[in-house]
């Protein structure tokens, strides 16, 4: 099982030295990991945040919908012949749009809702590989299409990042307030006058850019690594919002910083060690939440809402 | 049209194909389970590779991966994931992530079989990827489509011998459970029949596609169907004429691959039904 030992054994890493020093310095050597490393960080911190807000909103399937647009995107800019980051943000703020539409046309339930978005994200996942059809003789970059490359960033996309990242915190900082009030309890909210809907809309639009900028990093198929396991870690420890944020963006950094520099040491694409790492993490964070709540005198409930209080590691 | 051998192989085994996701979608809706039908088509991906990499029938990892993980779905799923009516059910945003945790985690498996495959055999790993990703119902040979057609048929048998009990235990789980049905049991054995739809729908229309194919014509009869039985009925028809349509147009159109079309008549049926009701 790969995942015992890919733990993040305080940094320590066996495959290579035990020298953590040199290890670091040896990351460091080259200008296009230093440009990687910045770029993970810059995405982790943002992804972390949407994805906790994304999980409090159980918007998860709508997430993963909305990283899958980046797909379609990067192929239709390929065809047109743009840069790809124009097709990642066009497309998943577009995605995120018509994501929001159906369900406020007609009042569903939550499986004609997921059905809808189920529906979307395969036209839009069909659209995307009509445009590498089309555009030909592109099958070897399909891996990195849908795997993300995180070596080949340059100084203007980390520039680009940090600014969207700068931006969808920004909004999503001056938003905070009545997105939680709408997000804990939408019927509440709505009656005191939060607009529910705009609100709804414009989250859906920052995590659009989040995923769109996670997607240059992880690729569309691995955004989740990066947007959920942080952010569903932190909130199976506290569910008090600003150490859960806090948390989040810690285990977020050293998730994507952990999983790049392990990659930059064995053969296996990054996305591997991100994915495999957060899910260990996830695990790990699980069983342990598992363990304390069983040796507490009185069970709770079998599904409370609120993870219980109280910082657990 | 119908002279072309690959053609009739890609009618016959989508025929099957179509007919099984459709009225299993129509189930995959009633019990709000998209996500996890989102996931499990997800796993085929990871799945075929690992048996490519391995050197055995990528439809055995096929299988083997998409069915492993609709058992431990079902099993692990506490039962939150079985009906859930209304989105405010407790049980959901911890179930969503936890699904979408470990389906990115195989899918990073995914990425990691693709560099085994692509650096023990040296190229071809492109092509195997985007064959499982997006299928290729015009690739398959005569024993493959024939032995797809037989599974995907008795899948469809299958689960319309379950239809009745899992109607119920898919309506209301408490009632079902009290006069007897075992709803536990029908849940992840329903989770293990789409692992296998999943794997055969994944030859026809790839791993990233195939939900389309399972969500658009279950969502669309159930806008636009009464009954039930209707109601699957038209799942399997609708299916049935986006996977026709599909093929035809694709052998019409030589530059539109056949999966693009296929989901695209299913998605424009399922808008179509949200206009008109």
């Amino acid at each position: 099982m790969p995942t015992a030992t890919l733990m993040p054994a305080d940094g320590a890493n066996p495959q290579l030295s035990w020298n953590l020093v040199r290890d670091v310095g040896q990351l460091l050597e080259y200008h296009f990991m230093i440009n990687a490393l910045l770029a993970a960080g810059i995405v982790a911190v943002m992804a972390g945040v949407v994805g906790w807000v994304m999980i409090l909103r159980r918007e998860t399937f709508a997430g993963h919908t909305l990283s899958m647009m980046a797909f379609p995107g990067a192929s239709a800019a390929a065809l047109l012949g743009v840069p790809a980051a124009w097709g990642y943000f066009a497309f998943c703020g577009a995605g995120a749009l018509a994501i929001r539409r159906p369900v406020e046309g007609g009042r569903g339930s939550w499986s004609e809702e997921s059905a809808g978005i189920g529906v979307f994200q395969a036209s839009a996942l069909a659209v995307g590989f009509l445009f590498v059809s089309l555009y030909g003789g592109v099958l070897g970059d399909l891996e990195s299409l849908l795997f993300g490359n995180l070596l080949g960033i340059s100084d203007g996309q980390v520039l680009v990042l940090a600014a969207v990242a700068a931006g969808a915190l920004a909004l999503l900082g001056a938003l905070a307030r009545p997105l939680l009030f709408a997000s804990v309890d939408p019927d509440v909210a709505g009656a005191r006058g939060v607009p529910v809907g705009a609100l709804s809309v414009a989250f859906l639009l920052v995590l659009g850019m989040a995923v769109a900028a996670t997607s240059q990093i992880t690729g569309p198929l691995l955004v989740f690594a990066l947007l959920v396991a942080p952010a569903a870690s932190a909130q199976a420890i506290t569910a008090r919002p600003a150490a859960g944020l806090a948390l989040t963006v810690v285990l977020g950094l050293a998730v994507s910083w952990i999983g790049l520099g392990l990659s930059y040491f064995s053969v296996y694409p990054a996305g591997f060690f991100i994915a495999t790492i957060s899910f260990a993490l996830y695990l790990l964070v699980r069983v342990l939440a598992a363990a304390l709540r069983s040796r507490r005198p009185q069970r709770l409930t079998p599904a409370p809402a609120p993870p219980p209080r109280g910082v657990i590691a | 049209m119908l002279s072309q051998e690959f053609m009739r192989n890609a009618l016959l085994a989508g025929t099957f194909i179509a007919l099984a996701c459709g009225i299993s979608g129509w189930f995959v809706v009633l019990r709000g389970q998209v996500f996890a039908g989102d996931a499990l088509s997800h796993v085929a991906f990871p799945g075929a590779l690992a048996a490519a990499a391995a050197g055995a029938d990528e439809r055995v990892g096929l299988v083997l991966g998409t069915v492993a993980a609709g058992a431990a779905i079902g099993v692990l799923g506490r039962g939150a994931l079985a009906w859930r009516g209304a989105r405010t059910s407790a049980a959901l945003p911890a179930d969503d992530a936890a699904i979408g945790i470990a389906f990115t985690f195989i899918l990073g498996l995914g990425l990691f079989f693709l560099t085994r495959f692509s650096t023990s055999t040296g190229g071809g790993s492109g092509i195997a990827a985007a064959r499982t990703l997006f299928g290729s119902i015009f690739g398959l040979g005569g024993g493959e489509a024939r032995l797809a057609a037989v599974v995907a048929l008795a899948v469809t048998i299958v689960t319309l011998t379950i239809a009745r009990p899992l109607l119920f235990a898919s309506v209301s789980a408490e009632a079902a459970g009290a006069r007897g049905v075992p709803t536990r049991l029908l849940g992840v054995g329903f989770l293990v029949l789409l692992g296998v739809v999943a794997a055969e729908a994944t030859q026809a229309v790839g791993a990233l596609l195939l939900l389309g194919l399972l969500a658009a014509p279950g969502a669309a009869a159930h806008r636009l169907a009464g009954s039930p039985a209707a109601g699957i009925a038209l799942a399997g028809a609708l299916a049935l004429a986006a996977m026709w349509g599909g093929l035809v147009l694709a052998y019409a159109v030589p530059s539109l691959p056949p999966s693009s079309a296929v989901i695209a008549i299913a998605a424009g049926i399922y808008y179509l039904s949200r206009i008109l009701t």
